[in-house]
């Protein structure tokens, strides 16, 4: 059920949109966001943040944790490395709403939560080398050159935690899982999702935000696409 | 340099709320009242509006409406042996920030505990003799009664705008409402809202097993309303986002749909954010506080506010985190089991199975924060803890809140958490499974508390509250129970797969995962002042000008969400100081 480009459609409008707060939203689709132009390649993309080795390895583990291949789009068509070097360099990154001052206890059980003295960011850039030199050790290559299914091993190395990694960067692994997921499903303003081709494909209507009328509908696939916060729709 | 300001009446610490409650109510009086609070001011346009608020990177994710732990946060460590770490990013539990507190991003699920809630220590004896009482544990009475209470409650839900179907008007029992709900005075406010599939799935099933399913009751407006303020809600659209989240379509009860533009209009009522009261100022003598000192953001100094009646109404573990700081009630020491203040700190036992249907459509997205169906046959008043060996009970309920796909992916046991495997999962199972959720009570232990850290300061230099807490094996057997009933009924559901997410034996607290953000006790109300912070009017025991406000007061916590308990209490307490205290400050009990 597609609405013409550039076109609010009256039709989509009635059956999406109850509150008048969701009408104005919707119908201030300006023209320009169905016409966006195709942001930059990713391999033209200049970072905030991470440094070529770090985003050749964000490039490269995002591929293997969300890969292109079968239905859906990878992380890599999804923008996902992008999101992450903007999260990094922004309030996540720098840890800006922890409370991070010391005495840190890293060693402590995972049970109590983030104890390490370092930010997101300052996981990232310890740990990235930290993990390439251990593949290059036992796989010969650092990450972004390993072929697929070695990085799959790799990775899975790095999930079990195999290569004892110190405390303070525990929580590589895991940020790093969370927040390719994170850039594969969030709003495509943050510079993943892109197209909102993740939402597409698993049916997420994005911010339509009103669904009165299909409370009832009760075992009937919703049928509308979803729509972003900045007003595409797909 | 302090400043000090004009003397007021009424000082508000912290404007949610059981805050915007009092200050409603007292400035009927004429009182001239001054509310601090230590966040942002917000309301629902622009702060809330449509799209922006429904973005689940920024809010859900990134927690955008809550306390900042870099501002504010606790230390907090399992038992006394432990050395405490500071909560450093915020999961287990989510105190909000800013005007409307924690009553702008709730769910909205409102409740009125079960009968045997208010005097739970004297059923436990009465039915059963103490002797089935752990020794650790503090179980204890409200000081108040359900029937004096009734009138509070009842007003609350009207003021709260609370959408349901009763199931006992004064005794008489409602077909399709819930026949063990305590009797009330009579209907919601508004009809109960429609439910979604999977609340309609899990009410059949409920029913075909001898349950009695009602519509979950809740502050999600379900047709328009005019309360007795004159403040409007409008219908709710199911939009799926109210948890962490405030709601642009005036739609979920808050403060700010409830009462706050109404107070604003009062010319006796004034309200400053950015204002961070740093401790409650004591007279000479002890007995009485003069004010409160704040620090002010927008200028960077600390304020002295004097005022005659001193009202905490911040959030639980702030409320308590100030009287520890400012020496209202003595600090409990677990060692001699004496000091009131910090004691029976309690939390929530919940638990859940999810369930997945390969070729049913439950389009998650499609919710509200009170939606679908729940029971309370397994409750706390139909449940002989004699027999079953603890003493507590839970609600039930199947009704989703959200689909928001990074936090709500539910993905059957077995399913890879990345590579190619995880995202066919996802492709296939979201939109195809639902939950039943075990909401249920917590009791208070000796070892559970809350006192001052003493390495852990925060920016304006106060030491950090710590919080001593573990699960105890009674509210695991709680759980436990609770796993053995919903089973079967769940398995009659037909799933493709389901599993289970109870705590086990021997679970150790885990602050990581979201579990709830229903901290209670700790400034608890009772009828002794041995072991109760606060008396049956909420005043403390020993500075009769203070009352302390909140899910504090509860001496252990209920099986249901805290919210309308905590309405319900505050209502009750400021009819206390309307119609006694003002014409004789002194202590009520």
């Amino acid at each position: 059920m597609r609405d013409v480009p550039g076109l609010p459609s009256r039709r989509t409008f009635l059956k999406a949109s109850a509150a008048s707060a969701a009408i104005a939203g919707i119908a201030a689709v300006p023209a320009k966001a169905e016409q966006k132009p195709e942001p930059v390649a990713l391999t033209e993309y200049k970072p905030d943040c991470l440094k070529p080795s770090e985003w050749a390895f964000v490039m490269a583990a995002v591929a293997r944790l969300i890969p292109s291949d079968g239905e859906g789009p990878g992380a890599i068509e999804a923008r996902v490395p992008v999101f992450i070097d903007k999260q990094l360099a922004g309030d996540y990154g720098r840890a800006a709403d922890w409370y991070m001052q010391g005495p840190h206890d890293a060693a402590a059980s995972p049970l109590r939560g983030w104890q390490t003295p370092l930010n997101p960011l300052q996981i990232y850039q310890k740990a990235i080398p930290f993990f390439d030199e251990w593949c290059k050790t036992t796989h010969g290559k650092i990450f972004a050159e390993l072929d697929a299914e070695t990085q799959d091993k790799a990775l899975t190395s790095l999930q079990k935690d195999e290569m004892k990694i110190a405390p303070e960067l525990r929580e590589f692994f895991t940020i790093l899982l969370a927040n390719t997921k994170e850039g594969y499903f969030a709003d495509p303003m943050y510079g993943g999702n892109h197209g909102m081709e993740a939402w597409k494909y698993i049916g997420f209507p994005g911010a339509r935000g009103s669904y009165k009328e299909w409370v009832l509908k009760h075992n009937k696939p919703y049928p509308l696409g979803p729509v972003s916060i900045s007003g595409e729709r797909a | 340099m302090a400043r000090t300001e004009k003397k007021k009446d009424v000082v508000i610490v912290g404007l949610g709320w059981t805050g915007s409650i009092l200050g409603m109510e007292l400035a009927q009086d004429g009182l001239e009242i001054v509310a601090l609070e230590r966040g942002h001011d917000q309301n629902t346009v622009p702060n809330f509006q449509y799209p922006n608020m429904i973005d689940e990177l920024k809010y859900g994710v990134r927690l955008g409406m809550m306390q900042k732990p870099h501002n504010s946060t606790v230390t907090i460590r399992r038992d006394v042996n432990e050395t405490a770490l500071p909560y450093r990013s915020l999961g287990s539990f989510l105190p909000g920030i800013g005007v409307g507190g924690a009553g702008t991003h709730w769910n909205g699920l409102n409740w009125r505990p079960q009968l045997s809630e208010y005097r739970l220590r004297s059923h436990v004896e009465e039915r059963w003799g103490a002797g089935i009482i752990p020794e650790d544990m503090h179980l204890q009475d409200y000081p108040v009664t359900y029937d004096e209470l009734e009138p509070f409650f009842d007003r609350f839900e009207h003021v709260a705008g609370i959408s349901g179907m009763a199931g006992n008007v004064k005794g008489k029992i409602i077909e399709g409402g819930n026949p063990f709900e305590a009797p009330r005075s009579r209907e919601y406010p508004m009809p109960a809202m429609p439910t979604t599939w999977d609340g309609a799935k899990f009410a059949e099933a409920a029913k075909a097993a001898g349950c009695h399913p009602f519509p979950s009751p809740g502050g999600i407006a379900s047709q328009a309303y005019v309360n007795e303020y004159g403040m409007q809600m409008g219908p709710c659209n199911h939009c799926g986002f109210c948890e962490r989240y405030g709601c642009y379509n005036y739609s979920k009860s808050s403060p700010q749909t409830a009462i706050l533009d109404a107070l604003k209009r009062k010319p006796n009522f004034e309200y400053r954010t950015e204002a961070d009261v740093l401790r409650v100022e004591m007279a000479a003598d002890g007995k009485t506080a003069t004010g409160v000192t704040y620090y002010d953001y927008k200028t960077g100094e600390e304020v002295f506010q004097p005022a005659d009646l001193v009202i905490l109404a911040a959030y639980q573990l702030h409320n308590v985190h100030l009287m520890l700081l400012s020496g209202i009630g003595k600090p409990y020491d677990p060692a001699t089991g004496e000091g009131t203040t910090g004691r029976s700190y309690a939390y929530q036992m919940n638990g859940g199975y999810t369930l997945f249907f390969k070729d049913e459509h439950f389009n998650p997205f499609i919710g509200t924060g009170a939606n679908g169906m729940s029971i309370d046959d397994f409750g706390m008043d139909n449940i002989d803890f004699g027999r079953e060996g603890f003493i507590g009970g839970a609600y039930w309920r199947s009704g989703q809140t959200n689909g928001q796909p990074i936090r709500s992916m539910s993905l059957p046991k077995g399913s890879p958490s990345w590579g190619a495997g995880w995202k066919e999962a996802v492709g296939e199972w979201y939109g195809h499974s639902m939950s039943i959720g075990s909401h249920g009570s917590h009791m208070s232990y000796r070892g559970n508390f809350l006192d001052l850290d003493p390495t852990y300061k925060d920016p304006l230099g106060r030491p950090l509250m710590r919080m001593t807490f573990n699960w105890n094996p009674n509210d695991i057997r709680m759980t436990q129970f609770m796993k053995s009933k919903m089973e079967p009924i769940a398995q009659s559901m037909n799933p493709t797969s389901m599993q289970e997410g109870f705590k086990k034996e021997g679970a150790m607290y885990d602050v990581r995962p979201y579990q709830t953000t229903h901290n209670v006790g700790g400034s608890v109300m009772g009828a002794d002042p041995k072991t109760s912070a606060v008396n049956r009017y909420l005043q403390a025991w020993d500075k009769h000008n203070i009352f302390v406000l909140g899910a504090g007061a509860f001496p252990q916590n209920t099986q249901y969400n805290p919210t309308g308990m905590v309405g319900g209490l505050a209502y009750w307490a400021a009819h206390a100081i309307r119609t006694d205290y003002l014409r004789n400050p002194r202590p009520l009990v």
